[in-house]
């Protein structure tokens, strides 16, 4: 099926736009080449999700946005989101990036903490070097979709030997269906650096009703003994579609993890990969995520380990209610020669509905006889036991639920590294478990 | 009032066996009662339906709390109304802190905006789990999760303990506990004695009632009370085993519901 996109993404004008903007000529070449793409590649193909039949045309146009003065200009729900007293902080609406400000202290170090858009004016070569190296611009047609579209995005570039103590924090909202919400990430960490970063990106609800589709890219660069933490909170509205693609690539005693919530109101792919080339890299990965109504969901995490040694653990948990579905796939893959690799994945979902559909899928791809893997998944309701046990203390039944349906997800949720940004996971799993 | 608790004919069966075939039983505040048994004759099964546990289907017969109809009452309710049972085997909750659900527990029993203040909680729970020589840390573990046997049943004393039941049902609160442990929990357990609360002890061993002296002890088998006499019959049925009682009573085969 041929998608027809509401942004005009050929060539011409997407090229058009890039030069009006100042982008470096590299950039031009392969924001125009992708748009062509877009007319031909497929969209991805999440396993048992009919992602085709989803409205993804509705990419919206390009808007110049004005940066705000002061914090307080924004939206409610965007401040609330925000760590009291942050010097750190990003924020992007709908098309570009409206706040940007690093402490000097780090600026002094050479960290580098601004929307990617600036980075590609001011640190070209830089950029150049990474952006779409972790994930190819032609993949599909959402790669290429956001090559063409992206705007605003983040980058963040931490230097050899630099440890980034406090958090780094974005917040990427949208207020308006019509205008493009197509962010791009990346993330640099050098040798034996360190850095936390964290994201929320959320729709500001009563503003948006249209259609909006939200074609997302992360990718992250971890150098040898570097180690990277990369929290997100997806919360988009129910009118969007949520195509989140996230990559690492992990080099010799590196670390990423993976903070995931998918909470978002709306039908959502995420697809959270590790790719751990170097000897010792090690990638933990958590998701959660919460359906209701008719949502329709695949998660994803991979884990695909090419040095020895290597070790991933991935877990994902997932509540499902009302009608909403959930395909939960994890993938560890092994290749030939990653000797000694260890990989462990756990896909968990709960039902609180008959009619809810969640599907655990758990995959090992081993192409090396010295490693260890495992995996376990599971699909259950809420366990009887459990709720009697609590009761016979006199909790009330529904309290005794809560109780068990948010312990579930405890485990990932107390790794959330910003206190504002686990407080906005413990609202929206509050909305979404009892609205 | 005094505590006045009831059992009257009780009948349960679980997936349409009948394991309790006629209950009878009173225990009044300030006394202790010891039910004594092989296994499988139906003792936890009658901790279970007094709780109301839902797997057990009454069929028959009453049980009243201070004259009010417990088998009306759901779960949560019973214990609001002062019931407890410290289980044999205790759910593990994963991703429930101890604390957390210790609190919820204390708050349910209070009305809504009365609720314990976090410090008063804290202290409370800080001071029974010294008590019980429990670490600390284990007001922040997760429910119950992979505590050690005797650590959940010091876990379940601790519980008791917080919400000051009227009616205390310890269903084999020494099995797993080391020696010290059994002292422990029995010194919880009578420091707990009041003649506001009646205590329904469930063991298979005297080691615990050299502790806790109970007032009456009753031998189950059938699915029934068969033998009751004072803290001298666990005595003897520790010394020489059940073949006497079932040799009394003409019993060949003391289980329950093993069709
Ligand atoms: N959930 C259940 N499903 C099937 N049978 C059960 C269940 N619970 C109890 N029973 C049966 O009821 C009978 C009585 O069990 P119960 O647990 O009450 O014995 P008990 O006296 O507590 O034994 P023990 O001393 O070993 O703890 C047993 O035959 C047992 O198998
Ligand atoms: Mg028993």
């Amino acid at each position: 099926m041929s998608t027809q996109l509401t942004t005009p993404t050929d060539r011409q004008s997407t090229e058009a736009l890039a030069r009006s903007k100042g982008e470096p000529n590299w950039l031009v070449a392969l924001r125009g080449q992708a748009a062509e793409l877009t007319a031909t590649l497929p969209w991805p193909k999440p396993e048992k999700v009919k992602i085709e039949r989803w409205n993804l045309t509705a990419v919206g146009q390009y808007e110049a946005t004005a940066a705000v003065s002061s914090i307080s200009e924004l939206p409610q729900t965007v401040q609330e989101l925000i760590a009291e007293g942050t010097e750190n902080l990003l924020v992007q609406k709908n098309t570009g990036a409206v706040w940007s400000k690093l402490s000097s202290e780090l600026a002094d170090k050479g960290v580098i903490f601004t929307d990617l858009e600036t980075a590609v004016k001011e640190h070209s070569e830089l950029v150049e070097k990474y952006l779409f190296q972790a994930i190819k611009f032609d993949e599909d047609k959402l790669t290429a979709l956001n090559a063409a579209l992206w705007n605003g995005g983040v980058f963040v570039y931490v230097p050899k030997n630099v440890e980034v103590e406090l958090p780094l924090q974005a917040v990427l909202y949208n207020d308006k269906a019509e205008a493009t919400f197509a962010p791009h990430i990346l993330i640099v960490a050098e040798d034996n650096s360190r850095v936390t970063y964290v994201d929320s990106t959320v729709t500001v609800k009563d503003a948006v009703t249209e259609a909006f589709t939200h074609p997302s890219l992360v990718e992250v660069f971890v150098k040898p003994g570097a180690q990277v933490r990369f929290g997100s909170v997806h919360s988009l509205g129910e009118s969007g579609v949520d195509l989140s693609l996230r990559r690492a690539v992990v080099d010799r005693d590196g670390r990423i993890e993976w903070i995931i919530g998918d909470l978002n109101d709306g039908n959502t792919v995420s697809d959270t990969k590790s790719v751990l080339v170097g000897h010792g890299s090690t990638s933990d990965t958590k998701v959660i995520s919460v359906g209701q109504h008719k949502q329709q969901m695949s998660l994803t995490t991979q884990a695909v380990h090419f040095g020895k040694s290597s070790d991933s653990n991935m877990i994902t948990r997932a509540v499902m209610r009302d009608s909403a579905s959930a395909i939960i796939n994890g993938v560890t893959k092994i290749e030939h020669g990653a000797t000694k690799a260890n990989g462990v994945q756990a896909e968990k979902v709960l039902m609180l509905s008959s009619k809810a559909r969640g599907d655990a899928n758990p995959i090992l791809l081993i192409d090396e006889d010295d490693v260890t893997a495992g995996h376990a998944a599971s699909v259950g309701q809420v366990n009887p036991e459990q709720v009697y046990y609590l009761m016979s203390r006199g909790i009330t039944k529904p309290d005794a639920e809560r109780l068990i349906i948010h312990g579930f997800l405890a485990p990932v949720v107390s790794e959330v590294p910003v206190e504002a940004v686990r407080d906005q996971l413990n609202r929206l799993l509050e909305r979404k478990l009892e609205g | 009032m005094s505590t006045k608790f009831v059992i009257d004919g009780l009948k349960a069966e679980i997936e349409g066996k009948e394991i309790l075939k006629g209950i009878n039983l009173e225990i009044k505040g300030g006394e202790i009662h010891a039910i004594m048994g092989p296994n499988g004759t139906g003792k936890s099964t009658l901790a279970s339906a007094l709780m109301g546990h839902p797997k057990y289907e009454v069929t028959g017969g009453s049980v009243s709390l201070d004259g009010e109809d417990v088998l009306e009452m759901e779960v949560d309710e019973r214990a609001r109304a002062g019931m407890f049972l410290a289980m044999q085997y205790p759910s593990e909750i994963p991703g429930v802190t101890n604390s957390d659900f210790l609190r919820s527990a204390i708050n349910a029993r209070r009305e809504e905006g009365n609720e314990i203040s976090l410090i008063k909680f804290i202290r409370q729970m800080e001071g029974k789990m010294k008590e019980l020589e429990m670490n600390p840390e284990f007001a922040h573990r997760y429910l119950n999760e992979g505590f050690s046997g005797g650590e959940k049943k010091r876990n379940e004393i601790l519980q008791m303990m917080l919400l000051d039941p009227k009616l205390v049902i310890l269903d084999e609160i020494d099995s797993g506990l080391d020696i010290d442990a059994l002292r422990i929990v029995a010194e919880g357990v009578n420091a707990m004695r009041s003649e506001e609360r009646g205590f329904l002890i469930i063991t298979h061993y005297q080691r615990l009632l050299d502790y806790i002296t109970p007032d009456h002890v009753h031998v189950m088998m059938q699915g029934r009370i068969v033998k009751s006499g004072g803290p001298e019959l666990a005595q003897r049925l520790e010394k020489e085993g059940y073949d006497w009682v079932k040799e009394e009573l003409g019993i060949t085969d003391e289980t329950v519901g093993q069709a």
